[in-house]
């Protein structure tokens, strides 16, 4: 405490232009200012719950098999399990609609409950909700998969060619502009025509070797206006090679642009991923995925709604925090970016003394 | 009695951060008739801008007002935005510090002038382009009638500069608010952008509010004078009471900072003229050229250079802006390719080094940057940017690193505890001082400073050059100097070498040079640096309006 303050004099010695905007990074490292404002973003916050709610939530419900391992869910039926279809409850001529009640029996429902069949079950009889979550485990798989192998080509891509500028831009970027040109959709059919049934891992790989592109052109924007700064030429003085000012001097200085772009090509990632699956060329059946649950039943969406709405919800809910996430992150990142300040705020405000020098 | 302009009365203004609101301005008094220069002077970060701004409610959002601004008898503060648009360019006008950036880039300046006009007047458009013509060549832009359609870009900095205070000048405003106006400009295009407010000045009767942290434009042109520092006014009197008799300690101080032309110590040479040594820097018929891209021509930066820096000394290199003198010292350590020619370290041939050549000539060199903001990386800590050089010259590292970093920060009078801070967390002084203490980590034999002081404040500019000084005369290195500031260089340098234009116009001993100068263009240069002495530098003025005649 002590040591902060001694600081806060010496800065203020020769503080210059925005010694008083200052003020609220004293201290920080960048990281811990990024992470100051991202706190900040109630929106983004809020994502980062519910998406880190939702993955327990969903990958802890069934049983997961690692290698010889198996870990028991909490949730009674497995997407193989095929119970009896119920009537029970349902409206006439319907069989195996949800069992999940929100209204509590004071007001005449049932009382607040999941019940046998939450989400109901499917033509055969299957529990919709664990279709459902294993389709929800799906999804984000080839999420991550893909913005992890398009993160890394990008990058890799983007600092390469941004870095050495020349011909090598000029090659990797034109080979950019080639992969461009394709629609994911079409590489994304192709591959699930052919390699479908080797299982989700393999066309989110595959997907993610064609994602790229985006982040790559922005990272190299990037490191086009980095490598002109003169702690760049500083570091060349110093004797530092081109991998290390790449990878210590230049890429930490990228890496908001990085995050936010890869957060925003997830999001980008499970949409593509539910549009292949809905084509019949993603995810193919005996295995699920939300895209494919709602393409399965699409016809039934006039008689059992509910075989649609749900894969849907989680599908919104995955893609619109992921984008919260990814806007929090890109606000965060920009320094120009000042804080709007609320009239409460202005009248609860602290008054700083007025010292300085005597007059 | 002329009119009063402009009233300022127990003005404060204070910032919201994070729920405290911190004082940038603090009760502030001040009036201004019409036909009088007032400057307001003080450090950065000292309140001077952000009173300019405040009068007429530009602030951003976070910031709150309070006391009186009272424009012509009406008050400003708290004003309806109805009533601020009406006065802002009417009665008060404004010329920023860059022109660059405060002319719209997309609009031709004949276009930006009209439409301050035909805001204000009922004018039409062929009025107002003759209106905008008249004040074009009122400022003395060249060739009014194709200047008019000039877009910003194609225009010097200078010409720039005039064309805003066409903009500022259109509907004859009772007040000018000159915001730095000339900090981004050459000392002979201030000296031209001065002479012209101060004879539009005399014509309209405008009065100026003068914002400026150099003492030399103040004495140049100010009848009163402000001393500002963190918010408060210190002082407050005429120009020359302010210069003669300054009764605060801080005024006092600022002006023992500022460095005077001709008035330090001759400094020895570390050799003899006759018996010189081997040279540390030697350029031979340099020439240095930017290959040509695309529909660009290439362009000879350098033309025909020669230079020798021998140990010991330093070597001051002056000129204006765009006459090559960074691309000079950028070449010298291997950063730029040259064209043809020879540059020699401590007796090293590196005109067509390999990268691999030059990592072991890097040892015997170093540099600091002129933008302390940029040369140091953001996302290292200080210490670990100082002990970079050391520790790619595989010299020391772990126990042995951290060791040299101390003392090096030892050297450069900074606190040990700073090796873990950030660059963002120092003030430019000190990002500055972390640049030299890098630069000095091999202890080198030759020291290329770039404008090191040009972004830095005169009082700290003044400490800057003692440590540099003082580093120089315990390390002895050599040092190739920098710098678009004829006095600085007087207060270090040894020899001095004028360029202009890529080429090498005089070069010598810091005497020659400074008290009799040979070439035509050294002389104007010398001429333009305005001198804190309000009763000297009008002589000078007169003396180089003569010599323009």
């Amino acid at each position: 405490m002590f040591k902060r303050k001694n600081v806060v004099e010496i800065a203020g010695q020769d503080g210059g232009e925005n010694a008083i905007f200052n003020k609220e990074t004293e201290g920080l490292s960048q990281g811990q200012i990024v992470l100051k404002r991202f706190i900040r973003h109630r929106g983004a916050m809020g994502s980062l719950f519910v998406i880190a709610i939702l993955m327990i939530f969903v990958f802890s419900a069934l049983d997961q098999k690692i290698g010889p391992f198996k870990i028991p869910g909490w949730w009674h039926y497995n997407t193989e399990d095929l119970p009896e279809l119920r009537s029970i409850g349902c409206k006439e001529g319907l069989v195996g609609c949800p069992t999940i009640s929100l209204r509590p029996s004071i007001l005449g429902g049932q009382g607040i409950g999941l019940g046998e069949h939450p989400f109901g079950q499917d033509d055969i009889g299957r529990d919709y909700f664990a279709l459902v979550m294993r389709g929800a485990q799906r999804s984000m798989m080839v999420m991550f998969v893909i913005g992890a192998i398009g993160g890394t080509l990008g990058t890799i891509v983007g600092s390469i060619a941004g870095f050495y500028r020349g011909w090598v831009d000029a090659v990797l970027m034109r080979f950019t502009d080639f992969i461009i040109t394709i629609p994911a959709i079409i590489i994304g059919s192709v591959v699930g025509y052919h390699y479908g049934n080797l299982g989700v891992g393999f066309l989110a790989f595959y997907l993610g070797l064609f994602a790229w592109t985006g982040l790559s052109r922005l990272v190299r924007g990037e490191f086009l206006t980095l490598r002109e700064r003169e702690f760049v030429d500083a570091a060349r003085v110093a004797g530092a090679s081109n991998k290390r000012i790449i990878f210590k001097h230049i890429l930490p200085n990228a890496v908001g642009v990085i995050i936010v772009s890869v957060t925003l090509l997830m999001s980008g990632a499970i949409l593509l991923e539910t549009a292949l699956s809905y084509l019949g060329f993603g995810v193919v059946a005996p295995d699920v995925s939300l895209g494919l649950l709602i393409s399965q039943y699409q016809d039934s969406f006039t008689t059992r709604p509910w075989l649609f709405w749900y894969p849907g919800l989680f599908i919104i809910t995955i893609a619109l925090s992921i984008n919260f996430i990814g806007d929090g992150l890109r606000d965060a990142f920009d320094p120009r970016q000042r804080r709007r300040i609320s009239k409460k705020e202005r009248h609860t405000a602290r008054v700083m003394h007025k010292t300085g020098v005597q007059k | 009695m002329s009119e009063q302009v402009l009233k300022i009365s127990e003005f404060n203004v204070d910032f919201w951060v994070d729920g405290v609101w911190y004082p940038a301005v603090i009760d502030m008094n001040l009036e201004l008739n019409a036909g009088k220069v007032t400057a307001i002077v003080g450090e950065s970060g000292s309140g001077k801008s952000t009173t300019a701004l405040g009068l007429m409610s530009l602030l951003a959002s976070n910031a709150r007002m309070s006391g009186s601004v009272q424009v012509k008898q009406e008050e400003m503060l708290n004003a309806a935005a109805s009533t601020l648009r009406k006065y802002r360019g009417r009665e008060v006008a404004y010329i920023f510090q860059e022109p660059m950036t405060a002319l719209n880039p997309v609009y031709t300046i004949g276009f930006q002038i009209m439409e301050t006009l035909r805001n204000h007047f009922d004018m039409g458009p062929h009025q107002a382009h003759a209106r905008a013509l008249e004040l074009i060549t009122m400022v003395d832009i060249p060739e009014p009638e194709k200047s008019i359609n000039k877009y910003p870009h194609q225009l010097s900095g200078g010409q720039r500069q005039r064309a805003m205070i066409a903009q500022a000048l259109a509907c004859d405003p009772g007040l000018l608010v000159a915001d730095e106006p000339t900090t981004a400009l050459d000392v002979t295009v201030q000296a031209e952008i001065l002479d012209l407010m101060r004879g539009l000045k005399d014509k309209l009767n405008s009065a100026i509010l003068l914002i400026t942290h150099d003492m030399g434009v103040v004495a140049d042109m100010a009848d009163e004078i402000l001393v500002m520092k963190d918010g408060i006014t210190v002082e407050h009197g005429s120009a020359d009471q302010i210069f003669n008799r300054p009764q605060h300690p801080y005024t006092q101080q600022l002006l023992a900072a500022v460095p005077k032309l001709g008035s330090s110590k001759k400094r020895v040479l570390p050799y003899s003229e006759s018996d010189k040594p081997q040279a540390v820097l030697k350029l031979s018929d340099v020439t240095i050229e930017y290959p040509k891209r695309g529909r660009i021509p290439a362009f000879v930066a350098v033309k025909n250079f020669n230079l020798e820096i021998y140990p010991g000394e330093i070597v001051g290199l002056v000129g204006e802006s765009g006459s090559g003198k960074t691309t000079v010292g950028r070449a010298a350590i291997g950063l730029l390719p040259i064209k043809s020619g020879r540059i020699e370290i401590v007796g090293k041939d590196i005109s067509h080094a390999t990268q691999k050549d030059l990592f072991s000539i890097r040892r015997h060199t170093g540099i600091v940057f002129q933008d302390p903001a940029s040369s140091l990386n953001p996302r290292l800590p200080i210490g670990e940017s100082i002990g970079e050089p050391i520790f790619l010259a595989k010299i020391a590292k772990g126990a042995d690193l951290a060791h040299m970093i101390e003392n090096l920060l030892d050297q450069v009078e900074l606190p040990r505890s700073y090796r873990n801070r950030y660059p963002h967390e120092l003030s430019g002084g000190q990002r500055q001082r972390v640049g030299i203490a890098r630069a000095l980590a091999l202890t080198p034999d030759l020291l290329i400073a770039d404008e090191p002081t040009s972004a830095l404040d005169v009082s700290v500019q003044a400490r800057f050059l003692d440590l540099l000084t003082e580093l120089q005369e315990k390390l002895k290195f050599a040092c190739l100097f920098i710098s678009h500031d004829l006095a600085v260089v007087d207060i270090l340098a040894h020899r001095i070498a004028v360029m202009q234009n890529g080429l090498l116009v005089e070069e010598g001993d810091r005497d020659a040079i400074l008290l009799h100068p040979k070439n035509d263009y050294t002389r104007r240069l010398i001429s333009a640096v305005p001198v804190p002495d309000p009763a000297e530098q009008r002589i000078r003025r007169e003396a180089r309006l003569a010599l323009k005649k």
